[in-house]
């Protein structure tokens, strides 16, 4: 078994040829990347938004909750089924469309429920007080409610990538690429190196980019948010005053 | 001058939290509201910045309708300082203290050299100025918050409960700072509390709020002590008041007498000898008291700080009744130890001559009332 593996991923045509794990793996991404980037450009703003009104927060849970149990599947045959008449020809979208719909739906609900609840938690005084110090609504989310949101916004979006990541490769079972492509056509040949190498290549893909976004958010998020504190000025006192007396007038007698 | 004019709050579920209130914060000087909890304190104090707007009525900041100008603009030029600080977590402690001046457009490095000056001055280390609000304490987050408030250097500040979050001790420490720093900057204050004494110490005039909102009386903190308008004024000013309105008395020339002293490291014996009814006072090189020393106690050898009882308590010369009393008071000997102003030992004075005053003073006053 060992063996046969060996034997699958030492082909060069294997790794590069058209048909190849980088050809599969750069459609895996492209896919990926559209149903992120598009699930980010709705969730975000629409998170902030609820989440510093308040309002809507009940409709937010509620659809977070819905999409979160969607079948992946059944839903993509769905959607090819109603979508793919529309579009006469051979073209990809009429395949492209119903998958980045379903890894949309997908990834919504943790990144939208996670940025609405990042903006409800942060300090209530602190809210107070930037209102109080007279900045504007847009001032408080953006220069206080965003950047203590970041860190829940950053796991909304770290948990929204792995499920698209593995999600993506039903994108095969509708005639699209991506690294399901190794998994379905391997097991429907038997080649069982392929559906192995194609899972492996899904998993590293994933502990990657988690990876990767992990270190756009330590680069990102304040440590005074994160609680990675330097060590430098751990040594600060409060600066002793010579006339520190308990009462304005009578201090107690001491050596 | 803040000017509350027949001001009412009638949140919308029915709750007057504030009744006609009718109040002149004068300029310039600490206005402390007081009262027991739910009185409406906090309602009235963020109507002024219109934090909460007021259902009827008006207040006056100057010659300005609070109403009139934008809530932005209002509250850029009133200081506000809430009850935990409300820093902003993902700045460090400078930044935070730079916000308001760096919205105001000041440039980064002005505005952070002004906010270092306000971090020493309101009492904390440089050090903790690329620090971030999690790794300070809460006293030491309760200054930033009030060095954060100062830093556009906003004629009026508003107060809730600034130094509720701390110990007593810390809690006296900052009253000191804040007293001394007001001394300076002479702003106009509305400060909140519930702490009769707290509000006792700071206030320039006092004023005492009842449940539903509406003002029981407005007075300076040593007419309150002696004068409460009614039962429930009387009742929440609190036992002691009679003690603590000394605080308020000078203490005017006291009839010192003097008192024979040792220095720390001399011979016990020796000083022993010296000591009158048990008991005699140590000083150190500069003329300080240290400490009485028991002279009934067997001892040998040079006189060390272990020696020495510290109960007492000791009053500067001009200080008041109150604390000159306390020193007799808390004396073991019975003297009670007077200073000057420069810390050195002026005297001694009993608790009995303290009372001859103080009842002088009391027969004093009512001649002055008959009259
Ligand atoms: N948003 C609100 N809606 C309804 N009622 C309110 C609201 N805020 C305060 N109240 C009520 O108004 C009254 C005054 O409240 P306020 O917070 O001004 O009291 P306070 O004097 O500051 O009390 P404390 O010393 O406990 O802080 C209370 O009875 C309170 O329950
Ligand atoms: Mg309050």
């Amino acid at each position: 078994m060992i063996n046969d593996l060996w034997s699958y991923i030492s082909v060069a045509d294997h790794w590069w040829g058209p048909n190849g794990i980088m050809a599969r793996l750069d459609e895996h991404l492209r896919y990926s990347a559209i149903a992120v980037g598009i699930s980010l450009v709705l969730a975000i703003p629409l998170g902030l938004v609820v989440g510093h009104t308040g309002r809507g927060t009940a409709v937010v849970t509620f659809i977070a909750n819905a999409f979160r149990a969607l079948p992946a599947v059944g839903l993509l045959i769905f959607l090819v089924v109603l979508i793919s008449p529309q579009f006469t020809g051979r073209s990809e979208a009429r395949y492209l469309i119903p998958t980045t719909i379903v890894l949309v739906l997908l990834s919504i609900p943790s990144i939208l429920a996670n940025t609405v609840e990042g903006v409800r938690n942060v300090d209530p005084e602190a809210r107070d007080a930037a209102r109080g110090m007279g900045m504007t609504g847009s001032q408080v989310l953006f220069k206080v409610e965003l950047p203590c949101a970041l860190p829940l916004i950053f796991s909304g979006v770290r948990s929204a990538v792995l499920q698209v990541i593995a999600t993506a490769t039903i994108a095969a079972y509708i005639s699209l690429g991506g690294l399901g492509r190794l998994i379905i056509d391997g097991l429907s040949s038997r080649e069982y190196p392929k559906v192995i190498t194609g899972a492996v290549a899904v998993a590293v893909l994933a502990i990657v980019l988690d990876v990767l976004i992990a270190l756009i958010q330590r680069y990102t998020v304040s440590r005074g948010v994160s609680g990675r504190f330097s060590r430098k000025g751990a040594t600060a006192t409060t600066a002793p005053r010579k006339d520190d007396a308990i009462e304005a007038d009578a201090e107690v007698l001491a050596v | 001058m803040i000017k509350f004019e027949s001001v009412t709050k009638r949140y919308p579920d029915g709750t007057v939290a504030v009744n006609g209130l009718d109040l002149v914060a004068p300029s310039g000087q600490i206005t402390v509201l007081v009262g027991p909890s739910g009185c409406g304190k906090t309602t009235s104090l963020r109507m002024i910045n219109r934090m909460i707007e007021p259902t009827s009525g008006r207040i006056w900041l100057d010659e300005t309708d609070t109403g009139t100008v934008s809530t932005s603009k209002l509250r850029r030029g009133i200081g506000y300082v809430i009850q935990h600080a409300g820093l902003f977590p993902h700045r460090t402690i400078v930044d935070n203290v730079a916000t308001v001046p760096l919205m105001l457009g000041v440039d980064k490095k002005t505005a952070r050299a002004q906010a270092m000056d306000l971090l020493v001055r309101v009492g904390l280390d440089p050090a903790f100025a690329k620090r971030y609000p999690a790794q300070l304490s809460g006293g030491q987050q309760q200054r930033v918050g009030v060095a954060r408030a100062l830093a556009a250097d906003p004629p009026v500040m508003l107060m809730d409960e600034p130094f509720s979050a701390v110990d007593p001790v810390v809690r006296a420490q900052l009253h000191e700072e804040f007293l001394r720093l007001q001394q300076d900057l002479g702003k106009t204050i509305v400060l909140v509390t519930h702490d009769i004494d707290e509000a006792v110490k700071l206030g320039d005039q006092i004023a005492v709020l009842r449940v539903g909102g509406t003002l029981a009386q407005l007075a300076t903190p040593a007419d309150l002590l002696a004068r409460p308008a009614d039962d429930f004024v009387a009742g929440f000013v609190g036992r002691d008041r009679g003690y603590r309105s000394l605080g308020f008395a000078d203490a005017g020339d006291l009839p010192t007498r003097k008192e024979v002293t040792v220095r720390l490291g001399s011979d016990f014996a020796a000083a022993a000898a010296l000591a009158e009814d048990g008991w005699v006072l140590a000083i150190g090189d500069a003329g300080e008291p240290l400490g009485w020393l028991d002279a009934s106690h067997p001892g040998t050898g040079p006189i060390g700080p272990q020696h020495l009882h510290r109960g007492g308590t000791v009053a500067t010369e001009g200080g008041s009744l109150r604390a000159a009393l306390d020193a007799a008071l808390s004396a073991p000997s019975g003297r009670g130890v007077l200073v000057r102003e420069d810390n050195t030992l002026l005297g001694t004075v009993t608790a009995s001559e303290v009372v001859a005053r103080i009842e002088e003073r009391a027969a004093a006053e009512r001649i002055e009332a008959a009259r």
